[in-house]
């Protein structure tokens, strides 16, 4: 937001002034992640996968767009011509570890942003929009995601996108339509990995174009806080440049410590060996897993495993996927406290530590496991604390909960103390 | 509006799921959790294997490798294609150019006679990849058993446990034991596979490929070539053709994770000179002056 005391940009040389006029590039910069860009002064180190998010969007394009110099999009060669990058092409193997991991750090990541907001409920107003087009992103990651891990041409690739596009075929009626009509035949096959690669090569902008809707409409509120406690007064904020220039200079260091270490040394944990086998229609793998960032919806997924009522069970579970993140979109109004984090809210708080979390961990456990028990009845049960968590408990404990009390403003909770503060205005934000 | 139906929506799941979750309870509850199998109960993880390119340090045993393809060539080839790898990949084993090219000289390749533009069999050029075995599939599965022998070069990558599962598998093969046969008698070997309890469903189609002490001759220098000896060199060898680059990526890392580190302190120092200024001094008590 242009808080009145936000630093104007004053262009300093002709040719600035010149731009200025002419295309205020440097001015939008200044404004959006410069210091004419105020921001809440207590921001923890959980708001730095923002900046670490749009980091890996643009490292996953520059190296896919390395790769598709060099891949082949036909199921007769999709496979050897991976090969050959990773043995032929100079540090092909460097770009398409870089790429791979490059997906599970840029979900995990993305996973820390959102469960961020899951706290201190970033998604309230007057943040509703940033949070719907965040959920958007999430949804346009996967689709790319998913996309993207079939083009190799391995097993798992092949027998993923069997399964995930034969979730279609549960809609009733045209659901075999449907999928015939995206596959481009019956099963996965040369049409189908064309217009995978097509759509692959695509999304990431698409991303990229709603991720500048994300941080525009991000900058109309300002970042939230900690404490949830909106600006009040210049006191609270610090211009983003050089502070949190400088703090997420240091957070992208760190991340691209652990990434490295990941890509050096052990870039094949997140992925599954069956991938490193040609895709064959005849062979069906012992046990299909998606890549590791859908093991949770996965689990949702397979959790349904019993007809309910006239809708069969299939159906239910393509249902219950879709909707596990679905009901993120409508969060902002669910969720009705008047406080923003969680720290001042107690009862949340329980539910999130000892519910929600380990409810996800179970599903992501359970997602990556074979569909046997007793994982089968882990998932039900996690599956159903999940829907219960979002659509029963959380409106349900902000009518009853009774929120601790919170610190007068930002500076307040910084410094201990606020020269404006005012006995009694302490009011719930 | 959205918390009734979202309450509603909630339920709605939440009941579902759980429908399932009492009909697998029930059946749990009266047939128990899914039977036991040979599978479950006779399989075995690899045994762990040693070798010089594991660890973050790790490089190729060179001498080991040319071992390793030496049994490949020896025995394995019959059977296994290696369709990833080039003759001339054999230069990064140590070979000279010449070496490579009497290497790639002493396989027959398919090729095409330059004359009669008919089909045959030529000496492998260094731009050559290794051969198959078999004309194709069908003859492949028609000479072992309706199973086709998969192709070796991504094998280290392609199986859990990588070079150590095929050390195992290699060394792994014995009679089945009387207590699987006492337990599950329908899991009886069936004629023509062969019982080996680190393949993931305990019987593969693969006749022990090493059998003798001394199958494959080493040159002098080498050690013993026991069975163990061969398997481990072959398994060498096959994790350099699943990824030749592995070495050079080991070696990149470490000055890339180095200036990492440099980078990543000095962004640390920068950052907290940048925040001295407006982080507090001390941990400030409500109601207190703040020292600034
Ligand atoms: C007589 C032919 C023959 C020879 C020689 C042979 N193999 Fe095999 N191999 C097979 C067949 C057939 C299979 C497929 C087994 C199955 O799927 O049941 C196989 C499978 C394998 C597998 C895969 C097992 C799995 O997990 O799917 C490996 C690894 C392997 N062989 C390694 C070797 C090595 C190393 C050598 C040389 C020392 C070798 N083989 C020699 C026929 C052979
Ligand atoms: C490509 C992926 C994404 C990028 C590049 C991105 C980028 C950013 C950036 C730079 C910020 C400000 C810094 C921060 O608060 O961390 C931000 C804030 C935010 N993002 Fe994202 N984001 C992405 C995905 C998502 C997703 C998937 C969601 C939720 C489903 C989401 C929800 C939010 C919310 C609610 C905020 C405001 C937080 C607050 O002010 O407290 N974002 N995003």
């Amino acid at each position: 937001m242009s808080f009145p005391w936000a630093r104007q940009y004053e262009p300093t040389n002709g040719l600035m002034k010149f731009l200025d006029e002419k295309l205020p590039l440097p001015r939008l910069v200044y404004d959006a992640i410069g210091a004419g860009y105020p921001v809440p002064r207590n921001l923890s180190y959980m708001w730095n996968f923002g900046v670490l998010a749009g980091f890996c969007l643009v490292l996953q394009i520059i190296t896919g767009v390395v790769l598709a110099m060099h891949y082949a999009p036909n199921s007769l060669v999709a496979f050897s011509s991976t090969e050959h990058i990773m043995r032929d092409v100079n540090w092909g193997w460097l770009m398409r570890y870089a790429h791979a991991n490059g997906a599970s750090f840029f979900f995990i990541v993305v996973y820390l942003h959102i469960f961020r907001g899951f706290f201190y409920s970033s998604y309230k107003a007057p943040r509703e929009m940033i949070w719907l087009l965040g959920v958007v992103i999430f949804l346009l990651m996967m689709a790319t995601a998913f996309m993207g891990y079939v083009l190799p041409w391995g097993q798992m690739s092949y027998w993923g996108a069997k399964v995930i596009t034969g979730l279609f075929g549960a809609i009733p009626l045209v659901g075999e339509p449907i999928q015939t009509w995206l596959l481009g035949g019956f099963a996965p096959d040369n049409a189908a990995l064309n217009r995978f690669f097509s759509l692959h090569f695509l999304l990431p902008f698409v991303i990229a174009g709603v991720v500048i809707l994300h941080i525009w409409a991000l900058h109309i509120p300002g970042s939230s806080n900690p404490t949830g406690v909106e600006i009040k007064t210049e006191a609270d904020t610090i211009p983003f440049h050089p502070y949190y220039t400088a703090k997420d200079g240091y957070g992208l260091g760190v991340f691209l410590l652990i990434y490295c270490a990941v890509l050096f040394y052990l870039p094949n944990y997140m992925g599954h060996p069956d991938n490193y086998i040609e895709a064959n229609p005849l062979s069906t793998p012992a046990h299909i897993v998606p890549e590791w960032y859908f093991w949770p919806f996965y689990a949702i997924l397979r959790a349904f495993t019993s007809d309910f009522f006239i809708i069969p069970a299939k159906l239910m579970g393509v249902l219950a996927m879709f909707s596990a993140i679905l009901v993120w979109f409508f969060l902002p109004w669910l969720d009705r406290s008047p406080v923003r984090s969680g720290h001042y809210r107690p009862l949340f708080r329980k539910f999130f530590w000892f519910g929600l979390i380990p409810a996800m961990a179970v599903l992501f456990y359970c997602g990556g496991a074979p569909a046997e028990e007793p994982f089968v009845m882990l998932s039900q049960l996690a599956t159903a604390y999940y829907f219960l968590h979002f659509l029963v408990i959380l409106p349900l404990v902000s009518s009853i909960e009774k929120p601790e009390p919170l610190p007068y403003s930002i500076t307040e909770a910084v410094l201990g103390t606020d020269k404006q503060a005012v006995l009694g205005e302490n009011t719930a934000a | 509006m959205i918390r009734p139906i979202g309450i509603l929506a909630g339920l709605f799941f939440t009941l579902a799921v759980l429908w399932s979750f009492a009909n697998g309870a029930w059946i749990a509850a009266t047939e128990g959790l899914g039977e036991a199998t040979a599978e479950h109960e006779f399989h075995r993880a690899p045994e762990p294997l040693h070798l010089a390119s594991d660890g973050v340090f790790g490089k190729f045993d060179k001498a080991q490798v040319q071992r390793g393809y030496q049994v490949y060539k020896e025995v394995c080839s019959a059977c296994h294609s290696l369709k990833f790898v080039a003759f001339r990949d054999l230069a990064q084993l140590g070979y000279n150019p010449a070496q490579v090219k009497a290497a790639a000289a002493s396989w027959q390749v398919p090729g095409v006679d330059p004359n009669t533009g008919e089909a045959n069999m030529r000496p492998g050029l260094p731009t050559d990849y290794f051969p198959s075995p078999y004309p194709n599939k069908i003859a492949a599965a028609a000479a072992n058993n309706n199973a086709i022998p998969p192709d070796l070069s991504l094998m280290a990558k392609a199986r859990h446990g990588g070079a150590a599962y095929i050390h195992s598998l290699l060394t792994g093969f014995q009679p089945q034991p009387a207590e699987l046969l006492e337990k599950f008698p329908a899991a009886k070997t069936p004629p023509g596979l062969h019982y080996n309890p680190y393949f993931a469903n305990l019987n593969l189609a693969m006749a022990p490929p090493l059998v003798s002490e001394g199958q494959v001759t080493y040159g002098p220098g080498n050690p013993k070539p026991t069975i163990d000896q061969m398997s481990t060199d072959v398994s060498a060898f096959l994790a350099w053709t699943a990824e030749p680059t592995l070495a050079k990526r080991h070696q990149t890392g470490w000055p890339v994770l180095g200036f990492l580190l440099i980078a990543t302190i000095l962004a640390y120092l920068a950052k907290q000179q940048i925040w001295a200024a407006v982080k507090p001094k001390k941990k400030a008590v409500t109601g207190s002056k703040s020292s600034d």
